[in-house]
């Protein structure tokens, strides 16, 4: 057990340093600094995406996460842009204000079940997308463009993060930060699943009545479990605006909410690391398949369908066989 | 006012058309069909090519459309839906499944028929004008079509011996099975049914709205609305919530009309505290 888990610690951290330190010098010396945009984007979609993960682990199929990250987005770049907030405040900030939306809506909309909250969650991204249209702040469907990129962070004169409109290279800055929240999410996540609140979770999965007639406050668990994944979720809707420097209703749609659902269900739900695995996997197939241009789509679907049919527990369940799902 | 419950009513019945087939497939299989809206952009389109293209009669057309989409139906639920189902530790993997579909009907659908705004000539012109109410004949007979279907639909269901199979799958998959009914064999019947359903309501509507490849997606959420509002797997209750959102629809473009578009705003929050209250909708089962 012991040795196992040093095994695990070391190689998460040479899987860091070669994000780290690897990927730039080799992107730097094939000269294709295009890539950094698509692994930021990587990095930042796994991120939103280990929230709809943690819903899944509670039995919950969530698609409703294009909602907080809309919403996310908004109040970071509403923060920066009107009031002038350091970006860097604005991401916990926007993480807790999507957090406590998802109490006040996760209150009522948890109690229903299966396809139930499926779609109730779908309807949710809908409502975000109509609201961003509606609402006077978020300057329907014009968006808000053009918002700073991130101030630095000094303290005591000594600079932790530089003023990144005054980077050669903010791209690369932005790698490393989206890496970094990235392998901050997992470890959390990797905790989570593997703690006391993580095993009680697994309870809800399996089987609600019974969890709560041995005594777990099953309304109080999923509502933290919601709370927590909409919060990476607008972590995550928070770093995409910046990247971009705008946002718009149309950010993040169903068809989003759906990916995300369907990055976690390719990874493999009962893993951790599912999230990341399809994310990656989904995003560069769907990269590199633009190069087949209109068939793109097809291609692309008729992979997902053909994995389904071999791999229907995730890529994976490919890996670790045998191994007990959680 | 009239006018506004004309529009509801011609409005719920080919959205409760739309639900039923979403609602029926769920009830047997226990899959949220993603697709459903595809089915119905797909049938559109058969539809325009065999009605507006090859110039047959609307009723070939229709009938086209019903046969094909339902042995597309059949081919999905033999073919992608059986093993997914038979093979997976969870049954949710049918929702990538059905995603995974929704994309490629997309993606066929747009390669096939481009992108453009399809219509066809109306299969009736003129307008039935009365004091109160204005409706053009095509809708009248559109609306008919769909509420004789509805009622085929709901006779067939309750009175013919896969009818009866099938509502006996819906109860309960595992006695019925004991009770010797072919499960697999009504399973792929319904699955075909409700893609038939799906696909000759794109083609009624095609005569009307017209279609685009793009309208899927938002077919597929109005069709989960509707079954949210009613109770998953249960006819009566998708026929309600079709209605009923027609209804909602009709009233909220006249009611709300001066406050910009938010009718699907109001619809939604209106939807939440109603199932904040009932979770299961109208007449759904417990889930559990």
């Amino acid at each position: 057990m012991r040795k196992s888990s040093s095994v695990r610690i070391v190689s998460a951290t040479l899987f860091l340093l070669a994000l780290l330190v690897a990927v730039p010098l080799l992107i730097s010396a094939t000269g294709r600094s295009d890539l950094y945009y698509t692994l930021t984007s990587v990095a930042l979609l796994s991120i939103i995406s280990a929230g709809v993960w943690i819903t899944f682990y509670i039995g919950r199929i969530n698609i409703g996460q294009g909602a907080y990250a809309l919403m996310g987005g908004y109040v970071s770049a509403i923060l920066v842009t009107n009031y002038g907030v350091s970006f860097w405040l604005t991401l916990p900030l926007a993480g807790l204000f999507c957090a406590v939306a998802s109490v006040l809506i996760g209150l009522p909309i948890l109690r229903l079940r299966g396809v139930y909250f499926a779609m109730v969650s779908l309807v949710l991204t809908e409502v975000a997308r109509l609201l961003a249209l509606a609402m006077p702040i978020t300057n329907g469907a014009k968006g808000i463009v053009s918002i700073p990129l991130p101030t630095g962070i000094s303290l005591f004169g000594i600079t932790f993060v530089p003023d990144f409109a005054s980077l050669a290279n903010p791209r690369f800055a932005f790698y490393i930060v989206a890496v970094l929240l990235m392998a901050l999410c997992f470890l959390g996540l990797y905790r989570l699943a593997h703690s006391r609140i993580g095993q009680l979770c697994q309870s809800l999965q399996q089987n609600e009545e019974l969890a709560s007639s041995i005594g777990v406050n099953i309304a109080y668990l999923r509502v933290v479990a919601y709370a927590l994944s909409s919060f990476l979720g607008g972590v995550g809707g928070a770093m995409f605006a910046s990247i971009s420097q705008s946002i718009y209703p149309s950010s993040f749609t169903v068809a989003d909410s759906v990916n995300f659902m369907l990055n976690c269900f390719l990874g493999g739900l009962g893993y951790v690391l599912g999230p990341m695995l399809g994310t990656f996997v989904l995003y560069f197939g769907w990269d590199v398949l633009f190069q087949a241009g209109e068939f793109q789509l097809l291609i692309f679907s008729t992979v997902l369908i053909v994995l389904m049919l071999v791999l229907p527990n995730g890529l994976l369940s490919l890996a670790l066989p045998g191994k007990r799902s959680g | 006012m009239e006018q506004v419950i004309a529009n509801g009513l011609y409005l719920g019945a080919q959205y409760a058309l739309i639900a039923l087939g979403l609602t029926l497939i769920f009830a047997l299989m226990n899959v949220l069909n993603f697709a459903h809206g595809q089915m119905y952009v797909l049938g559109g389109f058969v539809t325009y090519s065999i009605y507006g293209q090859l110039k047959l009669p609307f009723v070939v057309a229709l009938i086209c459309s019903g046969v094909s989409l339902a042995i597309v139906g059949a081919l999905m639920e033999k073919f992608l839906f059986r093993p997914v189902i038979r093979r997976s530790k969870r049954e949710e993997s049918t929702m990538l499944l059905a995603a995974a579909i929704a994309f490629f009907l997309d993606a066929l659908i747009l390669l096939l028929f481009g992108e453009k705004q399809r219509g066809v000539p109306k299969i009736v012109s003129g307008v039935f004008i009365s004091d109160s109410v204005i409706l053009p004949y095509d809708r009248i007979v559109v609306g008919v079509i769909a509420i004789l279907m509805i009622a085929a639909f709901m006779l067939y269901m309750q009175y013919s011996k896969p009818g009866r199979a099938m509502r006996a799958l819906a109860q309960d998959r595992i006695a019925a099975q004991l009770m010797g009914v072919k499960v697999e064999r009504y399973s792929m019947i319904g699955f075909a049914l409700g893609a038939m359903l799906a696909g000759v309501v794109g083609g009624l509507l095609v005569s009307i709205t017209g279609v685009n490849s793009g309208i899927g997606g938002p077919i597929s959420i109005k069709a989960f609305l509707m079954v949210m509002i009613g109770g998953a797997g249960v006819v009566g209750g998708a026929i309600a919530g079709g209605f009923i959102l027609g209804m909602m629809e009709s009233v909220g473009l006249t009611v709300l009309r001066e406050y910009g578009d938010v009718t699907y705003l109001v619809i939604f929050a209106l939807l939440m505290a109603f199932l904040s209250i009932r979770p299961n909708g109208l007449m759904g089962k417990p889930w559990g």
